[in-house]
């Protein structure tokens, strides 16, 4: 390869900073927003509330099938346009990508809770635990423990998600990478060094979980 | 005579079209234990299950104290506002134990009074202290399930049924997934709590255990009582054909 290096390119910490900040802001809330919806409906899918778990199945048909660009893109449009109201620029970014999280995770949850064993719920009722009580006395507690690998594995699809939101003017890592190679004509060295920072963002979250997982393993082992 | 503590009439539980319990008779006083007995599948669990309401009967009534519930056509008809109270009137014990596996034997013991029965936190460990010192387990209330030996375990259950004051024990084959050298442990705890005046229902594949603790035997076929008496009785002279089939193919597994 004959190529003259330059990375002198990449020195931009500013720019960098505030889009690592972006990037980190938009992966943390749309994760966890991702999360609690998730769980939400995750509970709707295993209760017995029927009209419910139709409703839930649609909605998890729709953003499991249809492409996470896509539904950023729609959220940013014509979200705001059907609903007709003026949504911040933000938070409809954010839409898009909170319902995929929370999609995927509805059913990571709901296949975690199916899996507790039901002499747990027998226990629980024989004990009178209501039903609220059990689920979160007894059943999620497990559930999240079981199910720590999946949650961590579609975080960090989420985090890397976060870099289609550049399509809609974020000023995410991606933004700010595509800017830089506007202005410089110097890709190799810019996406390259974009790459870097999300591997190091996210390497350690998922270090951080597998040993969570490891040790959460070795308390219960039965 | 007194009225039984524990008063089963025509009980019934069909699974489409099996009937698992077929019109169960059962009574007992308060402060006896009864021996449920019968082979694989004659309906003695699920018996268990339905008078502690964790399967719902398809009909017939349940006395325990003085709360009735009566069932008809897979619904609860007469009781429905008692059938909590009901129900906390008595403790089971269960064949894997079902301890809560995230939580420390103590946390196991005292999470019911304290969440269901709104007691302090302080007194219900310190309740859940002296049940497991009573089981020979106050050195284990820091350790989880999967810490402890099977006996152990089932003794912990054991303390977390007995912190919720039952008035009726219910042991659903409570020694059947032990290893055998812990069976022994298990059965002496149980023995003690039925020599204390404990109104018990045991169902269990421990035919000396019947024989030498219980005060009632009642023996399962095919969902109904076929015979019931006393265990001296049941055990020399069976009255019934297929009891004494029963104990005789028991008596050539090996006794313990």
């Amino acid at each position: 390869m004959n190529y003259a290096f330059d990375w002198s390119v990449v020195l931009r910490p500013e720019a960098w900073l505030n889009a690592i900040g972006v990037t980190l802001a938009y992966g943390i809330a749309t994760t966890l927003a991702g999360l609690v919806i998730g769980l939400l409906l995750g509970l709707i899918l295993i209760s017995g509330f029927r009209a419910g778990r139709w409703a839930v199945n649609v909605f998890i048909g729709i953003f499991r099938c249809t492409p996470a660009l896509i539904q950023i893109v729609w959220f940013y449009y014509a979200f705001p346009m059907v609903l007709s109201v003026n949504m911040p620029a933000w938070l409809a970014a954010g839409c898009g990508l909170t319902f995929y999280m929370a999609a995927f995770s509805a059913e990571i949850f709901r296949g975690g809770i199916e899996s507790i064993e039901r002499g747990q719920w027998y226990a629980s009722r024989s004990l009178c635990l209501p039903y609220w009580k059990t689920m979160y006395y007894v059943i999620l507690p497990q559930t999240f423990r079981r199910m720590t690998a999946p949650i961590v594995n579609q975080s960090i699809i989420q985090f890397k998600n976060t870099s289609l939101l550049s399509v809609v003017s974020v000023h995410d890592i991606m933004y700010t990478a595509n800017g830089i190679t506007a202005a410089t004509y110097r890709p190799l060295e810019v996406f390259t060094f974009a790459a870097l920072l999300y591997i190091v963002l996210i390497w350690p979250l998922a270090t951080i979980a597998v040993r969570f997982e490891r040790a959460m393993n070795q308390k219960n082992t039965i | 005579m007194t009225t039984p503590y524990v008063q089963v009439q025509g009980l019934a539980k069909t699974y489409g079209n099996v009937r698992a319990v077929d019109g169960v008779d059962l009574s007992l006083d308060e402060g006896r234990t009864a021996a449920i007995i019968g082979s694989s599948g004659c309906g003695k669990s699920t018996f268990l299950r339905c008078l502690n309401l964790l399967e719902s009967p398809t009909s017939g009534t349940m006395r325990i104290g003085s709360h009735t519930l009566r069932y008809e056509g897979d619904e609860l008809v007469d009781g429905k506002s008692d059938s909590l109270l009901y129900r906390k009137q008595m403790a089971m014990v269960f064949q894997s134990f079902e301890l809560f596996p995230h939580m420390t034997a103590l946390r196991n013991v005292s999470l019911a009074p304290i969440v269901v029965n709104g007691t302090e936190r302080q007194r219900a460990e310190a309740e859940a202290i002296a049940l497991l010192d009573m089981m020979g387990l106050k050195d284990k209330a820091d350790q989880r399930p999967g810490q402890l030996s099977g006996g152990q375990a089932q003794r912990v259950a054991i303390a977390r049924a007995l912190a919720m004051n039952p008035r009726v024990l219910l042991f659903d084959e409570a020694t059947s997934a032990l290893d055998p050298e812990l069976v022994g442990e298990v059965l002496e705890v149980m023995k003690g709590l039925a020599r204390e005046g404990r109104t018990m229902l045991v169902v269990t594949h421990e035919l000396a255990f019947a024989r030498e603790a219980a005060d009632e035997v009642f023996f399962f076929d095919q969902g109904r009582v076929a015979e019931s008496g006393p265990p001296e009785e049941l055990f020399t002279n069976p009255k019934t054909e297929r009891l004494a089939a029963f104990l005789q193919r028991y008596q050539h597994s090996a006794p313990r």
